[in-house]
């Protein structure tokens, strides 16, 4: 491995991580979309700061492009106050057109400056270890890995400082507020955190990109945890691997490092969204299955204890034509209630054994009250098979 | 008693995500009767009706119009859902709104005409709305906005009508408004079951009612059954008429 | 290049008839279709089909090895189309959030597909060039063909709209009631989804991947500022998205280094503009002006009826009394005074004012209009 190999793939590390911590409270706060109206709409920022200093990388330019961030956050909030238009509309309006007027700006004055859209668009890793910095005649890095590196240092300062106050209004809003923790500082001091990393990441991912980063390796780690300490440390452990094999993957196909990373992150995603262990696809299937059979039985039980007295209501015919079951589910439900030693069968009429009684009249008080994990912890003491 | 049945219910049970909300609820609503539905929050007294009304399905259980599947008798059936449940903005004014009530009846494709406008004016009429009646939905008040809906269901000119808290929002005068048009709708031989959650008006407006809590508690006349006992049985607490305010 | 030129330009020069046609055509389609996308409130979900679509293109391109247009509104399509169903799986089977779910989809789907379209572009094929005009668009590549293409897909949205229009109002509006009066209301989303999805593919080769949200919303959000109608609003949405579409072509033309997609969308930004500060109804400036004028007089009501109250105790209605008195009384302003004698409600004599015959009535009025109001 090169040392600008080596480079390349720390820097894309570097941004991962710096994508992730804010990227956990957008997606738990409901604002995922968000940072795709602040990716495209720094755009005119950058373009304003690129014509002042001609270069990518100086403060004054991401200092321009962030505040255009934090402009486009005000300016949707203010169209949604307004009430003209719903909801998501505002984003959907303020980004394409700020997005427009960078385009246009770059496209005006192509011939006296040098900026790519798709650099700007798309990043191009490959080239940030030629740019380096260099000071007294010192080389001291590329300076990509400088700025990035600020960006996550100051990100990782602020999240040891406020974390509890994050936690706290990301969780319970309400709760915050109460505490005095202003709702507000907290919402714009994150947009401005989500800001400065957008524009600190573009030059190397790519200004789209970094939604990516910012939602994919939050998204993966929620549906792995509720744990917000264990979600940002997933959600940074995704974008790491992403970085680095997709850099890998780049380097073996000859394409786009940004794209391949990216690519990789939605192969994490797709892994976990059908396996994770509770809330993956299969397992979700599974345990629907399992429940669908489940509350068919409880319904069951409850239908004979509602009619004791009725021995029409309790013959096993009645199951299908008055229930309106299928006949596979309700012999399912029949041969589950069975083996559970909860119903007996006597000349095709059913009955609730003890046991029967018992779970029906603790499953229906604990369903009145509300109490959903009690019914869960029941069906473990009473199964002796489950659905 | 020997009455029509205008809605049968048997065995009926209803979950959201595999937990249960209506548990086997076994329920005969005659004809003719103005029947409130309460319960506490949560009791599923809106999902009592959606499920009867194919809105919601239901994992087991059926349901009766008139002897039979609802699916058959739609047109005998009308609703009047929640008034939170749609966008007021919505660009559509208070006559189009009505008007709706009797796309049922048209059928796919075929459009509104002169007869279906002269129906919906006449119940914007009766239920005093005709001044109001190409004001834009979002500039009507909450009483105004739930009398276009009751509107609505009167120019589907059904025989059950299903009234998800039409009072729920509602000025005083819009609330006699509605409470007399569905004294009227019964009078007229209709049956009309309004899902109600202000107790203390049950013995005053209501002829009848089913007092609901995941399972049904009890049901029948209002002057047999409303009592602090049923009361008590489906609000948990010790509930008694005279105190609730 | 004056107006009348360009006009005559777009009527003899070929290549640009042709743009100006394809550009208005996918403007009035996407209007028409943004119009249920905003009201569904699904405005992102154009966002993120066009993102999810650049994949679709690109394995076309692997597929068919040249550059096909209609393979490649076949391949958006279908990508297209598996992106919206994404999203809905994860809504319905995660605990995600809907924000989170477009997000996702958008920069995977697009990353992907910029990771093939960098991977096609070092093939050693020559046909590849311009595959990155998806990302921006390209109005000039238009062929008379595609303009076809649109305006028959075009036809068909308009003759299904019509037919479907009571459904798709009723379902728009309502669809638990829908449902109960029998309709098909997963038919009717099924139907007016996938519309939405073809108008935004269609819009790709123009617009691009990244700009193709604002052609659905734009025209829409600023329809219905100016109508409470959903058939106006629909055919208004067509109109100005047809505008921002020629106009956008009109100045792209006429410039140097303008690329049409940019400039189409920041016209019809400036529609959206125009619509929520001038629309009658709904506009921000007549709305502060109504809030102003309603402010302004409910001060002279309130002080006319503070003079009301004052001048009723005496028998003479006219008998002048001191302006001082009336500092005690808040909202009372010089100009509001000078405002009511030129409406001949009070006279004014030196440091004294006085009630007229017609100022007193009004006042009376005023008083008995607001005692029945706050009753009810």
């Amino acid at each position: 491995m090169s040392s600008a190999q080596i480079e390349i793939q720390l820097i894309a590390c570097l941004v991962a991580i710096a994508c992730a911590i804010p990227g956990t409270f957008l997606v738990l706060r409901k604002m995922a979309l968000i940072t795709d109206a602040i990716s495209h709409s720094i755009l005119p920022g950058i373009v304003i700061g690129f014509f002042i200093t001609h270069d990518l990388s100086s403060p004054l330019l991401i200092f321009l492009a962030a505040l255009s961030g934090v402009l486009t956050v005000v300016l949707v909030e203010f169209i949604q106050k307004t009430g003209l238009v719903k909801e998501d509309t505002a984003i959907g309006l303020v980004f394409p057109a700020l997005f427009s007027i960078g385009v246009i700006m770059i496209a005006q004055n192509a011939n006296d400056v040098h900026l790519d859209i798709d650099a700007v668009l798309l990043g191009e890793l490959a080239f940030a270890p030629f740019d380096r910095l260099i000071i007294q005649g010192m080389d001291m890095g590329p300076k990509s890995l400088w700025i990035i590196g600020t960006i996550l240092f100051s990100t990782i300062l602020l999240l040891f400082a406020f974390f509890k106050e994050l936690k706290v209004s990301t969780f319970d809003a309400g709760l915050a507020a109460a505490l005095g923790l202003s709702p507000v500082v907290m919402h714009y001091g994150l947009m401005t955190v989500a800001s400065i990393t957008t524009v600190g990441a573009f030059d190397a991912v790519g200004a789209i990109l970094v939604i990516a980063f910012m939602i994919a390796p939050a998204a993966t780690a929620y549906l792995l945890t509720n744990d917000l300490k264990k979600m940002i440390l997933l959600a940074c452990i995704f974008g790491i691997t992403a970085a680095i094999s997709g850099y890998w993957l780049a380097h073996g196909l000859d394409a786009s490092i940004s794209g391949s990373m990216t690519t990789i992150l939605g192969i994490i995603f797709l892994i976990v969204y059908l396996f994770a262990p509770n809330r993956g696809y299969f397992s979700v299937l599974y345990r629907q299955r399992q429940q669908r059979i489940e509350v068919s039985l409880l319904t069951f039980l409850l239908h004979l204890g509602n009619h004791v007295d009725d021995e029409n209501e309790r013959h096993v015919k009645h199951l299908n034509d008055h229930i309106n079951w299928q006949k596979v589910r309700s012999k399912s439900v029949l041969d589950l209630a069975l083996k559970n030693n909860m119903i007996t069968i006597k000349n095709d009429i059913v009955s609730l054994t003890e046991k029967g009684q018992h779970f029906t009249k603790e499953a229906i008080d604990y369903i009145i009250t509300n109490k959903n994990s009690e019914i869960e912890k029941m069906k473990d003491r009473f199964f002796l098979f489950r659905g | 008693m020997e009455e029509k049945i205008a809605v049968q219910i048997d065995d009926l049970t209803v979950a959201y995500n595999y937990k249960p909300v209506l548990w086997d609820i076994d329920l005969a609503i005659p004809e003719g009767v103005l029947m409130a539905i309460v319960g506490p929050n949560g009791a599923g007294k809106s999902t009592l009706i959606k499920s009867v009304l194919d809105i919601i399905k239901p994992i087991a259980g059926s349901v009766k119009i008139y002897d039979k599947p609802y699916q058959k008798q739609r047109s005998l059936v009308a609703y009047v859902p929640q008034k939170g449940s749609v966008d007021w903005d919505f660009p559509t004014t208070a006559l189009d709104v009505v008007m709706m009530g009797t796309y049922g009846s048209l059928g796919w494709i075929k459009r509104p005409g002169q007869k279906q406008k002269k129906a919906a004016l006449e119940a914007l009429e009766k239920v005093g709305m005709l001044a109001f009646k190409s004001r834009q939905i979002s500039q009507l008040s909450g009483g105004q906005q739930q009398r276009i809906f009751l509107a609505r269901a009167l120019v589907q000119n059904a025989s059950i009508y299903f009234m998800d808290e039409p009072f729920q929002g509602v000025d005083a005068t819009t609330e006699k408004a509605i409470i007399n048009i569905l004294k009227e709708l019964r009078k007229a031989g209709k049956t009309v079951i309004v899902v109600h959650h202000d107790l203390q008006t049950v013995p005053e407006y209501f002829d009848w009612v089913t007092f609901l809590n995941v399972k049904k508690i009890a049901t029948g006349p209002v002057k047999d059954i409303f009592n602090d006992d049923n009361l008590t049985k489906t609000y948990g607490i010790n509930y008694k008429v005279s105190v609730q305010q | 290049m004056d107006i009348l030129e360009y006009i005559e330009l777009v009527f003899t020069d070929y290549t640009l008839r042709t743009i100006t046609l394809g550009t208005a055509v996918l403007g009035a389609i996407c209007g028409m279709l943004g119009s249920f996308a905003v009201l569904r409130k699904q405005s992102l979900l154009g966002d993120a089909i066009s993102h999810a679509a650049l994949p679709g293109i690109a394995l076309a391109f692997l597929i068919v090895g040249t550059k096909n247009s209609n393979a490649f509104l076949i391949g958006a399509l279908i990508s297209g189309l598996i992106g919206s169903f994404w999203i809905r799986g994860i809504i319905k089977k995660t605990h995600l959030k809907s924000d989170t779910a477009l997000g996702l989809i958008l920069s995977l789907f697009f990353g992907f597909g910029m990771l093939l379209l960098t991977f096609i572009q070092k093939l050693p094929n020559a046909n590849q060039a311009g595959l990155e005009n998806y990302l921006f668009g390209q109005a000039a590549t238009l062929l008379a063909s595609d303009v076809w293409i649109m305006s028959l897909i075009t036809g068909i949205c308009l003759v299904v709209l019509l037919l479907f229009w009571k459904e798709l109002k009723l379902s728009l509006f309502d669809p638990d009631y829908t449902k109960t009066l029998g309709f098909d209301i997963k038919f009717l989303d099924i139907l007016i989804t996938t519309f939405i999805v073809v108008a935004i593919v269609l819009g790709l080769q123009t617009v691009g991947v990244v700009l193709m949200s604002a052609m659905i919303l734009a025209p829409a959000a600023a329809a219905r500022q100016w109508t409470n109608s959903l058939s106006i609003m629909v055919i208004l949405a067509a109109i100005f998205g047809a505008s921002s579409g020629i106009i956008g072509t009109a100045i792209s033309a006429s410039h140097n280094n303008l690329s049409t997609g940019p400039v189409i969308v920041l016209v019809a930004a400036v529609f959206v503009l125009v619509s929520f500060i001038f629309s009658p109804g709904r506009g921000l400036l007549f709305r502060e002006i109504r809030f102003r004028k309603n402010r302004n007089d409910l001060e002279l009501h309130k002080t006319l009826s503070f003079m009301y109250n004052i001048a009723k105790d005496h028998e003479d209605i006219s008998h002048p009394h001191a302006i001082k008195i009336l500092n005690n009384f808040q909202g009372f302003t010089k100009r509001s005074l000078q405002k009511l004698e030129n409406k001949n409600l009070v006279k004014i004599e030196g440091n004294m004012w006085s009630l007229t015959t017609s100022g007193y009535e009004t006042a009376a009025n005023l008083y008995n209009q607001i005692t029945p109001m706050n009753d009810e």
